[in-house]
């Protein structure tokens, strides 16, 4: 993408005006502007003279206050402890309490890091053996987002692919995870089960009872589960509701709830904060034993977060709430995006569903729409002819023709035969719009 | 160690000399770096005269490098294109040997990476890094998190901890009976040591690692704390292209540079440039760099200004120099001060240093103490000094070292350090 950006700005001739990237998850790369309350407490946090001046909110002063005084030396630029802030993790417990109920879980089985996927990595760190005859394996889901997948082989881990149901919904099936791992038992030893709720690419919500189903599956296999919820903030589906593992563990009780483990992953990056570039996130380890949270916490040492990244974790746990100054713009702010985002999914299912050869399913939450694509034969065929997959050949005439940039299904995985399209709807709703308009060209033109 | 720090946190811990971390000195940021920065994270502040116009425009020009004008936004894997010039240009500058942004990769985590890298290969001989000893405490750990053997090679104590040539003979021949040696590890200035190379050594060690076929992985990130009277930092570079083609065009390797120097430890960044390496090798390099994701935006902003100062006509330049300038005197002076009064205590010795921000003294322990210890004499010791007088210092790494010798790593970078303590 960057190096189409640059030929564009080198001033070479092409169809469109400017490349529209509809492709990544990135809210502010797509022009949505950060809240406003945590570029504040980020500021005064790295310049306290800020604190002196009226330019800031009483909350933003007391916030930020509260963090530097719990930095060494009072400074942002300082290393932090392992978890991080103790204000922060105790911040983040605070919050899984009152989205779970139940007692705040302990700071120690807290693990602030650069982001979700450093999380993730660490935690795959400790499961996965990937020397020798038999090397660990984790189920994947297929569609999945990549990373994950390449942090598990680059570990010399398998994955191994269970297929998420398109006609349901994109649901999570049983009877094919139960075929995934007894497939996984013939190729590697199975440690693990990786699921993404809400989904990426798919914006699939798991429902309570599939919550369940996964926890009966996860205990009588004896796999760790390994829970991505980045998307959590992310739900649009009016029926819809995002409940965490942890809570239906818990719900579940014994002995489910003393015996299965999980670990949870959430990060700054998404959702409304959007704030990928400061790299926050962090893992919730549940039922693992001392001894090896305690190697855990050597893992994690070894790359701390970065402060403005743990500070933004700190706002997303404890937002302004109602009273504090800072509310109503944050209130503002926030219910903006979400108006938006629930019209571009709106809009998604309009324009999609009105294309011939392109379906969706129903978009619930997470930050992608993944429509499927059927081509034609003659589409077929030129993608061979010219050595691609043919969902990237669509990608590639679309950004050719029009400029939008979007991501081809074979990057996620699909099932063999089937073609999709992944596209972000963290986008202004003007930009949706003109990316709707070239999915109608480009259909009518070509395919 | 870690569990001295963390039973110990409830008390008031008096003076922190352990750790790199600048901020526990309570030293202070130069303005111009947190004013650029908070400006970028917070673009309305550049709406009024708050800050002079050299941060103000600085910002801009930042914030235009970043994706849609925020760094909330993810950048590449690799780096900004911006940082990555920036960087390039700063190496241009200061060894006069062209550098290219391609070659130049900015990460949190590039040295993790780099030894990855070497690691993976097939078959069932381990890797093998041949590291100095005494080596940065985080060392070992990281080479053994990637699944790669460690030979030592002494540094010479008794000239100052420099780089003995017999010795990295002797380390190399040694390793090639457990592993196979594929890359040598070098700091300079050294952590924890001090040591600063002169040109002979750095050409020596060149010579050697070509003659071995090992990649050099250099850390050079106190590369702006040397006392000038001691010593002058050239980098590795630098020489290697003085010593001609034969070298130049040839010879492996990877220079680590990072903000943790500048006090920004919290920001978490640093880069990492790359000579003769393949294309597809950097490719490659590039391509695990992508499971990391990004280097948090405000950290590469951080190198950017660490590498670009203000210069002489812009409004913050005789602020940020004499802040620089007094934070070199400082350490200076306290370098050179409680290695005098180190020296003068009985069973403490310790070599003076040429740069960096650390004092590595040996203390002969009494014979009492070492029996005491149920692991580690040197830790007890930590631990004694912390319980007793609230003072921590970082246990040395007595890998290879002789018996009954320990050192401390001690960071000398807080003002007005009240020495009669020790």
């Amino acid at each position: 993408m960057t190096k189409l950006h640059c030929i564009f700005m080198q001033g070479v001739k092409k169809p469109f005006r400017e490349v529209i990237d509809v492709a990544w998850g990135d809210a502010q790369g797509a022009g949505i502007k950060p809240l406003t309350f945590v570029r504040q407490v980020l500021a005064a946090c790295l310049y306290p003279q800020l604190l002196d001046s009226n330019r800031l909110p009483t909350d933003v002063k007391q916030k930020a206050r509260g963090l530097l005084s719990e930095c060494h030396g009072g400074s942002m630029g300082s290393y932090t402890d392992l978890p991080g802030i103790p204000q922060v993790a105790r911040e983040i417990s605070e919050y899984i309490a009152r989205r779970d109920g139940g007692d705040p879980p302990k700071t120690g089985n807290i693990f602030i890091s650069p982001g979700s996927q450093w999380a993730l990595q660490n935690i795959l760190n400790l499961l996965v053996h990937g020397h020798g005859e038999v090397r660990s394996g984790v189920l994947t889901p297929i569609p999945c987002h990549v990373t994950t997948i390449e942090s598990l082989h680059s570990l010399g881990g398998v994955s191994v692919p269970y297929y998420l149901s398109e006609e349901h919904g994109w649901e999570l099936q049983m009877e094919e995870l139960n075929r995934a791992l007894e497939y996984a038992k013939q190729v590697c030893a199975p440690v693990a089960l990786y699921v993404v709720n809400p989904g990426n690419p798919p914006g699939h919500v798991q429902s309570k009872k599939s919550i369940q189903d996964v926890i009966r599956f996860a205990l009588e296999k004896r796999l760790f589960l390994l829970v991505d919820e980045v998307y959590q903030d992310c739900v649009y589906a009016d029926n819809v509701e995002f409940v965490s593992y942890k809570k239906v563990l818990a719900e579940m009780g014994p002995p489910f709830s003393d015996t299965v483990e999980l670990a949870s992953f959430h990060s700054a990056s998404k959702g409304f904060l959007g704030e990928a570039g400061l790299r926050g996130g962090y893992v919730e380890l549940v039922n693992m034993d001392p001894d090896v949270i305690k190697y855990a916490c050597t893992i994690f040492s070894k790359d701390t977060a970065p402060t403005p990244g743990q500070i933004a974790l700190s706002v997303l746990a404890n937002p302004p709430r109602l009273g504090d100054p800072s509310y109503p713009l944050y209130e503002m702010e926030t219910q903006q995006m979400q108006t938006m985002i629930k019209a571009n999914v709106r809009r998604v299912h309009e324009v999609l569903d009105s294309l011939p050869g392109i379906s969706c399913q129903p978009v619930e939450g997470g930050a992608f729409a993944f429509p499927r694509v059927d081509l034609p034969p003659k589409a077929l065929q030129k993608a061979k002819e010219m050595g691609m997959e043919p969902d990237t050949f669509y990608c590639l005439r679309l950004l050719e023709e029009s400029g939008a940039f979007i991501t081809p299904g074979c990057e996620y995985g699909q099932k063999e035969g089937t073609y999709h399209i992944r596209y972000t709807l963290l986008n202004d709703i003007m930009l949706m719009e003109v990316c709707a308009i070239n999915h109608i060209l480009i259909n009518c033109r070509h395919f | 160690f870690n569990s001295i720090k963390s039973e110990n946190t409830k008390r008031q811990v008096q003076l922190t000399f352990s750790s790199t971390d600048v901020h526990i000195a309570k030293y202070k940021n130069s303005i111009y770096d947190v004013q650029v920065l908070s400006a970028c994270i917070y673009p309305e502040l550049l709406k009024n005269q708050t800050f002079p116009v050299d941060v103000r425009q600085r910002a801009q020009t930042l914030l235009d490098a970043c994706g849609e004008r925020s760094v909330g936004s993810y950048t590449d894997s690799s780096g900004l294109n911006h940082v990555r010039q920036s960087v390039a240009e700063f190496i241009t500058r200061r060894d006069g040997v062209p550098c290219s942004a391609s070659n130049v990769f900015i990460s949190s985590g590039s040295q993790r990476v780099m030894v990855k890298l070497i690691a993976s290969g097939e078959g069932d001989v381990p890797t093998g890094v041949l590291t100095p000893v005494p080596c940065r405490h985080t060392l070992p750990m990281m080479l053994d998190f990637t699944g790669v053997t460690l030979e030592p090679y002494m540094l010479d104590k008794d000239r100052g901890w420099a780089v003995d040539m017999n010795e990295l003979h002797r380390a190399v021949n040694t390793a090639r009976g457990r592993c196979q040696p594929k890359a040598i590890f070098i700091s300079n200035p050294g952590n924890p040591t001090g040591h600063v190379q002169g040109r002979k050594s750095i050409q020596d060690v060149i010579r050697f690692a070509a003659a071995e076929r090992l990649l050099l992985l250099v850390d050079e990130v106190y590369q702006e704390y040397v006392f000038e009277d001691a010593a002058e930092f050239i980098s590795y570079k630098k020489i290697l292209f003085e010593m001609g083609p034969m070298y130049s065009d040839t010879f492996e390797m990877a220079s680590f540079h990072s903000i943790s120097s500048l006090g920004e430890c919290g920001l978490r960044a640093g880069y990492m440039e790359l000579v003769n390496i393949e294309p597809g090798v950097t490719h490659f390099v590039d391509t695990m760099l992508c499971t990391d994701i990004s280097t948090p935006v405000t950290g590469q902003l951080a190198i950017d200004v660490m590498i670009n100062p203000p210069k002489p006509g812009d409004s913050s330049y005789h602020t940020y120099t004499k802040e620089k300038e007094h934070v070199k005197d400082t350490l200076k002076w306290n370098c050179q001060k409680a290695c005098e009064v180190l020296n003068n205590l009985p069973g403490v010795s310790c070599q003076p240093v040429m740069g960096g921000i650390y004092l590595y003294p040996c203390v002969t322990l009494p014979e009492e103490t070492m029996k005491q210890a149920k692991v580690e004499a040197g830790p007890l010791y930590c631990e004694q000094l912390m319980q007793g007088q609230a003072v921590l210092i970082g246990p040395g790494c007595t890998r290879g070292l002789p018996a009954g010798t320990h050192h401390f790593r001690n960071s000398w970078i807080k003002e007005n350090i009240v020495v009669c303590i020790i």
